[in-house]
Parts: structure tokens; sequence; C-alpha cells
């Protein structure tokens, strides 16, 4: 069943811009309508087509009449953020993620014609520590609840979308816990952290790392909003890289830095505005964390069509990232070893 | 055996002609009477065929060059297949084969493939023994399986320590990720006596101390894979453990700080291991899927079968103790 009416909130980032696009492109859908507080670039408006723009801040109650009037019936809430750079500020991070998301279930609560919901949330809820299983699945709650941030923020608008479900059981629910995007396109702090000449990692810690292509995501995002899959999805990708290999298969150049020295690195960084790394990610760098994501195949049905090191090298290649040593040296090395030690003998 | 692998290498370092009487003499053996005729003749042309040496040359570059470049794969626990086998594994033979000499029995109790549960007494003050099991089933089992080995929670919590863990193939000792590799058919292995056990002192020694809530039988019982009692002999006489300073280790964080004949006494000396003599010991494999997986929720069956495993266990430490004349001679 294709819903008519789709609200898009956070149109301006790269998932629900191209999102909208992708859903403007399907002629069963009647309206698109996109939400943000700033309009999107020129690039993405053009490709959004048909989707309408509506300038507006969801922590208004303005979003209710806009709901209301358009008659909307799913909603898709792709808005929140991770970077608290981006959005001004972790307090304004944490104020449109958390207030914007009440406001918007408020809305939609009020709004008898809302049939679906869906949340792009993360796996970050799970947390990331030593303690935790290797692998998690949807039933697993963190062993240390996030102390603050992205994770923090999600945990708690997965509490009161769950809250939601309870009072609007007509609603079908879909909560898509991301792990972190990576492609050609998509802009994130991983991207960012990778393209860097000299990437530095947590000395003494090499967290497994489970990706997700940017195109994988967008199906995804566009299956929930169009069909009916209620339920928490894990969507990550098959298989993991260790940070330390993803840092060489990008070509890139390890930096370990002390625990102890990691939080002024991370300021030096983050003011020097080359990546802006929050405490719970810096925590992802020592321990990682891994999804298990037989509940998407099995119960949404979908497979992922990049595995996380297929994703990965296509973000290297889409990124044309030059290795700093490029492996030719480093294969022409090798022969030139191999000959020596033939001539040795 | 080995001597037979070095005399080719001398032989083509020396040069071509004095190698034939060299090659007689020395060796002698099966191995280098073989390769001397064909040898012989390819190392003048063009084409020579691959000396040992060379192909360990070979198999080193096309390692590093791997590694380099990150084209390895890394499975979801974060087990690196290709780290272990060419860099940890070599790293602990030594002290696997000369320092330990360890002698592994019942190996044939170890099924080839499919999941297994290897479930084994914990001694030596340092988790040496895990690793030497570890050895032993891949260099002493026909199938040469990896163990995948399940550990506190404080190893992943150190810095180096946690992360070469993960690599070597070790995970967090907890029931979904225990579930998890064993229904994938792994070979898992667990030491339930845990610190209690690793960190007794010496006067204790080889008498098993309590086995955890018996978490380990219920996992197998739910994935229906086969116990496999394993009894070391050896690994307690490696740090003996004659005290413990507990405000160190409290200041450190750690379950206890050891005190050696040799350890602080000596610094950094006093890590060396004392090279006991080691056995280890696979019994009789315990099948789980015969009881089935309801039973795993049954307090009663899985204490019995905590009970057993232990019981195996602890007989056959007596008795490979009882055999044993010497603890460094064995």
């Amino acid at each position: 069943m294709a819903p008519s009416v789709v609200l898009v909130t956070g149109v301006s980032r790269f998932l629900g811009g191209h999102l909208a696009a992708r859903l403007a492109a399907n002629p069963a859908i009647e309206r698109v309508l996109g939400v943000d507080t700033v309009p999107p670039p020129r690039d993405l408006l053009r490709r959004m087509g048909r989707a309408e723009f509506v300038r507006a801040d969801i922590r208004n109650p303005l979003i209710s009449k806009v709901i209301s009037y358009a008659s909307v019936d799913t909603v898709v809430h792709a808005s929140l953020s991770a970077n608290p750079g981006s959005a001004g500020g972790r307090t304004a991070m944490k104020e449109m993620n958390v207030i914007g998301t009440m406001q918007l279930l408020a809305a939609c609560q009020k709004a008898p014609s809302v049939r679906r919901m869906v949340l792009k949330s993360t796996t970050a809820v799970y947390g990331s520590s030593s303690r935790d299983p290797a692998i998690f699945d949807e039933s697993m709650t963190p062993k240390d609840l996030p102390s603050g941030g992205y994770a923090k923020d999600a945990a708690e608008i997965e509490g009161y979308l769950r809250g939601f479900a309870r009072r609007r059981p007509d609603v079908s629910v879909t909560v898509l816990r991301f792990s972190n995007f990576i492609g050609p396109r998509i802009d994130t702090v991983f991207t960012r952290y990778f393209a860097l000449p000299v990437v530095p990692t947590v000395l003494g810690y090499d967290a497994r790392v489970q990706l997700l292509h940017e195109e994988d995501a967008l199906a995804v995002l566009e299956r929930a909003a169009s069909e009916e899959v209620p339920g928490v999805f894990n969507v990550a990708a098959d298989g993991v890289l260790l940070l330390s290999q993803a840092i060489r298969r990008a070509g890139r150049i390890p930096i370990p830095v002390p625990s102890s020295a990691v939080g002024p690195v991370s300021r030096v960084f983050r003011s020097a505005r080359l990546v802006d790394f929050s405490p719970e990610q810096m925590r992802l760098l020592n321990f990682g964390r891994v999804v298990d994501n037989g509940r998407l195949r099995r119960q949404f049905g979908f497979t992922p069509r990049w595995t996380t090191m297929q994703a990965f090298d296509d973000y290297v290649r889409g990124r044309a990232l030059r290795p700093v040593i490029p492996p030719a040296q480093v294969e022409s090395l090798e022969q030139r070893m191999l000959a020596a030690a033939r001539a040795l003998r | 055996m080995s001597e037979a692998r070095i005399i080719p290498l001398h032989a083509d370092g020396d040069g071509h002609t004095p190698w034939h009487p060299n090659g007689q003499s020395n060796g002698g053996s099966r191995a280098a009477a073989d390769t001397e005729p064909e040898l012989g003749p390819d190392s003048e042309a063009a084409e020579p065929v691959p000396s040992p040496w060379e192909e360990a040359v070979t198999e080193t570059l096309a390692f590093l060059r791997r590694r380099f470049a990150g084209d390895y794969a890394v499975d979801d626990f974060g087990f690196d297949a290709d780290l272990t086998d060419n860099l940890l594994l070599p790293a602990l033979r030594p002290l696997y084969q000369r320092w330990f000499r360890v002698e592994t029995i019942g190996m044939k109790n170890v099924p080839d493939v499919g999941g297994a549960l290897v479930v084994a007494n914990h001694s030596g003050t340092l988790p040496l023994d895990a690793l030497m099991t570890a050895v032993a089933l891949h260099d002493d089992h026909p199938a040469q399986r990896h163990l995948r080995m399940l550990g506190a929670d404080l190893m992943f919590r150190l810095p180096v320590a946690g992360t070469l863990a993960r690599k070597q193939g070790s995970t967090l000792a907890c029931m979904p990720d225990a579930e998890r590799l064993m229904s994938a058919g792994e070979l898992v292995g667990v030491w339930p006596e845990g610190f209690k056990g690793i960190g007794k002192p010496f006067r204790d020694r080889y008498k098993l101390q309590r086995f955890g809530r018996g978490g380990f039988v219920s996992a197998a019982l739910r994935t229906g894979v086969p116990i496999v009692p394993c009894s070391i002999v050896g690994a307690e006489e490696i740090y003996p453990k004659i005290g413990d300073l507990k405000p160190l280790a409290r200041l450190f964080g750690a379950p206890y700080f050891p005190v050696t004949p040799l350890f602080p006494l000596l610094g950094p000396l006093g890590l060396v291991p004392l090279p006991s003599k080691w056995y280890i010991e696979f019994g009789e494999p315990i099948r789980t899927d015969t009881i089935g997986a309801t039973e795993a929720d049954d307090p009663m069956t899985v204490f019995n079968l905590t009970d057993q495993v232990r019981e195996t266990i602890q007989h056959t430490l007596y008795r490979l103790l009882s055999q044993r004349r010497n603890a460094f001679l064995g």
C-alpha cells in the first residue's frame, strides 16, 4: 500500500533530501513534503523534483498545521543530527533532536490522517563498551546508558516514539537503527575522518567498524516509507572492517594517540574544523560496535547490496582518495626485495 | 626433519659445487636425498625451484603487503585469521614446542567440523594456558582448528591485550556471543573458573575452583554442541603464586597482584615463565544434543552437567599428576 502524502523531515541534508527525491519519483505517491529549517542546497532541490519544500521548524507548533492541512499519512523523521557543529552546538543539536521530535510526535498524535511513522535512529543507542557482547541484536539494551550526546538523544527519542505508538496503536511505527553511513556522496563525521591524510586513532585499541552504504540507507528508508513494515530494525551492512584496516585501505597513515591525549587532540581537530568527533564517537573508536542485521533480512525483506568492505572501497574510489603511499610502490618494493633475496642465494 | 630443511639452504648459499658431498655427509635423511637431484641441475637453470627459505621470504613479503594494504578479512567478532596464522601463532610456537614442550592427548575427541565447547581448568596467574590450548588445537589437530576463546571483560578493557585478544579470536564471555559462535560451527573455549582459577595460590594447585554459574553448559545445551572436557597440567608451575599484594592490585584495578619466587624480586626478568612440562588432555566429548535445548532452563540439569564436566576434568588432572614424576621434566 503506497502512501499518498509523505512528510520528510531534515530534507536539507543528504538522506532526507535524496529520500524526498526518490519518493517524488514514485508516481503512486500523491505529494511529498520536505521540511527543514534551512532550504536544501540548489542541486539537491533540483533533484527533489515535484517534492515541495516547506521551510518550517519542527520545534514550532506550526508543523501541526502543515500535517493537518496536507492530511499527511506517512511521516519519515530523518532529521536526527549527530553533528553538533552543523547544528550550531551541542545544546542546539539536542534541542533540535529531542524537542523537535517531541513536537513532531505531538502534532502527529493530533492528526488522524497519520497512519505510518518512520524514524531514522542509530545503532549508537547500544552504546559501546568493553562489557558489551560482540554483536547486538534489536532486543539488547546498552550496559551503560549513553551519558550524553547523539546516542542519548536517540535513546530518548526512541522512548518518546514508543510512547507515541502506545497512544496511537493504529499508526504503524518503524524504527530504523542505522550504523555509520559511508559512500562517495554523503558527508558524515566518518567520511571526513578517513579523508584526513594522517588519521588519529586511540593507542592500543582497534575498533571493529560496521558501515552502511548511502544507497542502501536510502533504499531502506524508501521501502519503510512506502510499505508497511512495523518494528525495530538494525540497518547495517554485512561484515566488518577493523579501524586500522579501513585506514590502510584508504591509504591513510594512522597516528595512534594515547587515551589520555584523545580529549585534547579531538578538541584541536574540532577547532580546526576538520572532524567534529563527539565523546561517544571517540568511544566507538575504542571498542567499535557491530549489530546483527538478520531481522532486516528476514522480516523487513532487505539485503544490503554492499558489504562493509565494498561500501568502504566505493567511498575510497568515489572520493578519489589518493593513498599517501601508492600500492604500486609497495608492490614494486616487494618485487625488489624478492629479487634481492634471489640474488643473495 | 629440521636439519634436513637447513641443508639445502646452506648448500644454496655456498654456491653450486660443494653441495653434493655436503648434503650427503651431513644429512643422509630422506628429505635431503630427495631434493638433492632436483635442486642440483635446476639452480643453474633460469627458473630455479624456490627453496623453503625463499618461499618463507615470499610468504612474509606477501603477508606484509596484505597487512599494509588492509587486504584481509575479519569476522564480526574481530577475528583476524590472517594475523593469527601468520604472526600470533608463530610467535607462540617456540613457547609451545621448546619451552613448555606441550604434549597433547586425546586430540581425536575434538570434532573436525562443527561447533564444540572446550571446557578447561584455568591456572598460571597469566592466561598462558588458554593461549597454549589455542596453539595445540591449531597445530596438533588434523583439521587445524581455531579456538574461539571466551574471556573476561577485564581483558577487553586493556589497551593492547584486548585488541590482540579479539584479533586472535577471543570474545567476551557472555551468553549471546557464546551461542552465536557455537551455532556458527566454531570451536569455543571456556575457562569457567575465571579469576578464581587463574589467580589461586600455589598451595591450591590443581584443585578446581567453582565453575561459575554453569552458563557455559546452558549455552551448549541451547546450541546442542558437545562439551569437550580439557585438563591442562603444567600451567600451575609457570608462575607459582605464593603471595598477593592486594593494595597494588586495587591500585591497578586488577583482581590480584601476584608474588612469585621471581616476580617482583627480579623485576621484568621475573615475568619469564618457569619451563614446566605441559600435558593437555582432551576427554570424551559429552553430548548435549540428546538432552534437548529446553533443558537449558532447568537449573538441575545444568548443575548436574556442570558437575559432571568438573569431575571429569578433576579426575583427569589427578591421573595425569600421578603419572608425572617431575613438574619440569615430565
